[in-house]
């Protein structure tokens, strides 16, 4: 199109022959500096191209003279940041518990180690604060079914409970008084109100005496003469205010009736050693480890 | 006209200062949208201000270059700087004051003083801190005070720069770009030292030791200090800074300015000898006033965008009335109103006290005083008290309930103090610090200078709490010294 020369009679500048409502656009020229940076632009993306990996193709892409590649960055930082952990991660390994808890700097370690293992593998059940729900015991109090002490802790992380997968899982089983007929409906009452009356909740005291014979011969063996429970058989202490699956009369004689049957995976199947030792120091310094 | 026939025509006219045929190649006619830039060589001026800019430039440089080397003594293991900005160890050292990063409003009280004062001269006496103090104007000083020395005053300037490339040439080019670098050089050089141990850090740079950002600041810095001081210059005032544009704003009719009195310097025309100057105006338009422009302005055009209020105009002006024996002060400091006044034939006065220059003062004196008083009753404690989200509180098996906290205390003091803990609004309870036996709430240890985090259990007997939230206040308190800072916080509890 052959540019027919127009020029602005005000500004004296040629206009661009573009004309909209009678305003007509005005050929200035770019700004200088504009125009300098666009080229030095120009010149730089060709660089860049030659550099940096930049054009796609078929199945692969152009890699750049100096090999630069965001994936292997970061897959070099991970390594790098394993090798920093290591040292670490060795001294765990070979200490015990104990000593980890006695050395302020593994102990660091392993409670920041312990922090990111429990929320990846145990939040779902236990929750992200640990407070459990039912059915999942809350780890911050000062109840524990199969000891709090951090060796405790650490074989029950280590061995789960009641999973087929483990041999040395922690295991027991209550029976299931009402629905496999061990005791009447009578009895099952009864004995839910001397439960009630050793949690010191409200309760029938003539049907709790009566309750007490059969506590005295289905339940003291698990559960102790005193109802203090048994860290061995993970029997749980039903004089305190901590109930797994609620403690109201409701909650009782479901148990009773149905008995419970909690599991836990063996996480020592799945995590290293150094792991389950810092999940172990970290759920014991929850607020509530013996 | 050339210099030739300017020169001549003063001759005839017997005048006894020298007629300049300087153009003010910034004035509006002068300078199209897409023309490029016109280098200005200013003219040596002598006089009263000439000199006040020496005076403001030899303390502003003296200031920026001196200040890092000046030592302060703090005690040990902490710098001896009094200027310091410590990024890794997060503190900035002036003199006596010591600056956590979370107290960084006293950066920000600095700054609004700065301003508040900026807004209060600019009313006053228009752009005094760009045509005396600002950066920028203090190193273009310094930098054409550099190209005079080694090329000669604005005449020779000229010709050398219209003259043919020759080895004379080449060296007095060389000479001046070498001292500008080496100044731009310095400038960076001496920023670094505000922000690591100033000694220590010239050892490094000096043996190639220190650490790469030095370098790269001082580079930064070199570039752009002989960049805008010696290249770019008056283009920076007037392009690049947002100032000019703001600072008409803060003045008004009654603003000191830099200005002509055109009422009585117009009709100018040129000396004679022995004429009626009853008959015209004091103006003989020698063009003395646009030569030493470092603007490249004419200010007899009025008030403009370029002009950055240096005054050397005042002292080229003062210098010809001097000579023709005329009064002083035909371009001086003076208000858009005394000029209409002039011209009505009213007496002249200056204001000082008006609405807007007593609200600037009272704001200074208020934020003034308001850091005075957070300066001097600064806490050398503070305690800060997050409780747990997740759990909110913990039934323990005796029915109690539990609640978590972090308590961080943070003792600014130079030495390892030890607190006790309070848990202040709560019925009989036990409080359990991690690393202390249980019970413990005394001797509670925090280093100098540090801040530490505690775990806190506090547990309240079954059925004593009141409500599912109570109010609570965590009392830190210094078992040696008299302090004692205090956080509120909350106790939560099964709902009632």
């Amino acid at each position: 199109m052959a540019h027919v020369a127009d020029k602005d009679p005000v500004s004296g500048v040629d206009t661009t022959g573009h004309e909209w409502d009678g305003i007509k656009e005005l050929d200035n020229p770019l700004p200088r500096w504009w125009l300098w940076v666009f080229y030095a632009c120009v010149v730089w993306s060709i660089g860049y191209w030659i550099v940096m990996p930049s054009w796609p193709l078929v199945s692969s892409y152009t890699k750049g003279v100096i090999g630069f590649s965001q994936r292997e960055n970061l897959i070099e930082e991970i390594a790098a940041a394993k090798a920093d952990q290591a040292q670490w991660l060795d001294r765990i390994k070979t200490a015990s518990v104990e000593e980890i808890r006695a050395d302020p700097q593994l102990l660091e370690f392993a409670m920041a180690g312990g922090r990111s293992a429990f929320a990846v593998n145990c939040s779902q059940c236990h929750g992200q604060g640990a407070a459990g729900s039912k059915g999942y015991p809350n780890l911050n109090d000062d109840a524990w079914l199969w000891g709090g002490t951090p060796e405790q802790i650490l074989f029950t992380i280590t061995h789960g409970i009641r999973n087929a997968d483990d041999p040395d899982a922690r295991w027991s089983e209550m029976p299931k008084f009402g629905k496999d007929g061990l005791l009447d409906a009578k009895q099952i009452g009864d004995v839910v109100e001397h439960v009630l009356a050793l949690s010191g909740q409200d309760h029938d005291a003539a049907r709790a005496e009566a309750g007490k014979a059969v506590f005295v011969e289905q339940c003291v063996a698990c559960h102790g003469d005193d109802g203090k429970g048994n860290i061995e058989l993970g029997a749980p202490n039903l004089t305190d205010s901590i109930w797994l699956y609620g403690g109201d009369r409701a909650a009782v004689t479901e148990s009773v009736v149905n008995a419970r049957f909690g599991i836990m995976p063996a996480w020592g199947l799945k995590l290293d050693e150094a792991t389950l030792k810092q999940l172990a120091v970290y759920v014991h310094a929850l607020g509530g480890g013996q | 006209m050339n210099l030739v026939e300017l020169a001549k025509a003063a001759e005839v006219g017997g005048s006894p200062v020298e007629q300049s045929d300087a153009a003010a190649v910034n004035r509006k006619e002068n300078r199209p949208l897409y023309k490029g830039r016109e280098p200005i060589y200013p003219k040596l001026a002598h006089g009263t201000f000439r000199r006040l800019k020496w005076i403001v430039m030899a303390i502003a440089l003296a200031i920026y270059y001196v200040t890092p080397w000046i030592r302060w003594d703090r005690g040990a293991n902490l710098p001896d700087q009094a200027v310091l900005i410590d990024f890794p160890a997060r503190r900035f050292y002036f003199f006596f004051i010591e600056i956590w990063p979370q107290e960084v409003y006293y950066l920000t009280g600095l700054l609004i003083l700065a301003a508040f004062s900026l807004f209060l001269i600019t009313a006053l006496a228009g752009r005094v801190w760009c045509g005396y103090a600002c950066p920028q104007t203090v190193w273009t000083d310094l930098f054409i005070m550099v190209e005079r020395m080694v090329e000669g005053d604005r005449a020779e300037r000229i010709r050398l720069a219209k003259a043919p490339m020759s080895a004379g040439k080449l060296g007095k080019l060389v000479l001046k770009h070498g001292i500008w670098l080496l100044i731009a050089m310095a400038t960076g050089g001496a920023w670094v030292f505000y922000f690591a141990d100033a000694p220590a850090l010239l050892r490094d740079l000096v043996t190639l030791q220190a650490v790469p950002v030095a370098y790269i600041t001082i580079g930064i810095l070199t570039f752009t200090t002989y960049s805008l001081g010696g290249l770019m210059r008056e283009q920076v005032c007037t392009y690049m800074c947002p100032w000019p544009r703001i600072q008409a704003a803060m003045q008004d009719d009654e603003s000191l300015i830099v200005s002509y009195k055109d009422d009585r310097g117009e009709p100018r025309m040129p000396f004679r000898k022995g004429q009626d100057w009853s008959k015209r105006g004091d103006c003989i338009d020698c063009r003395q006033c646009v030569a030493v422009c470092p603007m490249g302005i004419d200010i007899r055009d009025g008030q403009q965008l370029e002009c950055i209020a240096c005054a050397l105009c005042i002292d080229a002006c003062d210098d010809v009335m001097v000579k023709i024996g005329r009064p002083k002060g035909l371009i001086g400091y003076d208000t858009l109103l005394n000029h209409d006044r002039r011209k009505r034939g009213e007496a002249t006065r200056v204001r000082w006290l008006r609405p807007r220059t007593v609200l600037y003062a009272g704001l200074i004196a208020v934020v003034g005083l308001i850091m005075l008083i957070a300066l001097t009753t600064r806490s050398t404690l503070d305690v800060n008290v997050q409780h747990d989200r997740n759990p909110l509180f913990v039934k323990l098996a005796d029915g109690s309930i539990r609640n978590g906290y972090t308590v961080k205390i943070l003792n600014k003091e130079h030495a390892t103090a030890h607190f006790s803990i309070v848990f202040d609004g709560l019925p009989a309870h036990e409080v359990s610090i991690v690393g202390y036996e249980p019970g413990r709430t005394t001797g509670i240890e925090v280093a100098p200078d540090r801040l530490a985090a505690f775990r806190v259990f506090v547990a309240v007997p079954a059925d004593s709490l009141k409500s599912d939230l109570t109010d609570i206040n965590v009392v830190v308190r210094d078992e040696d010294n008299d302090r004692e800072a205090r956080s509120s916080s909350i106790f939560r509890g099964p709902e009632k």
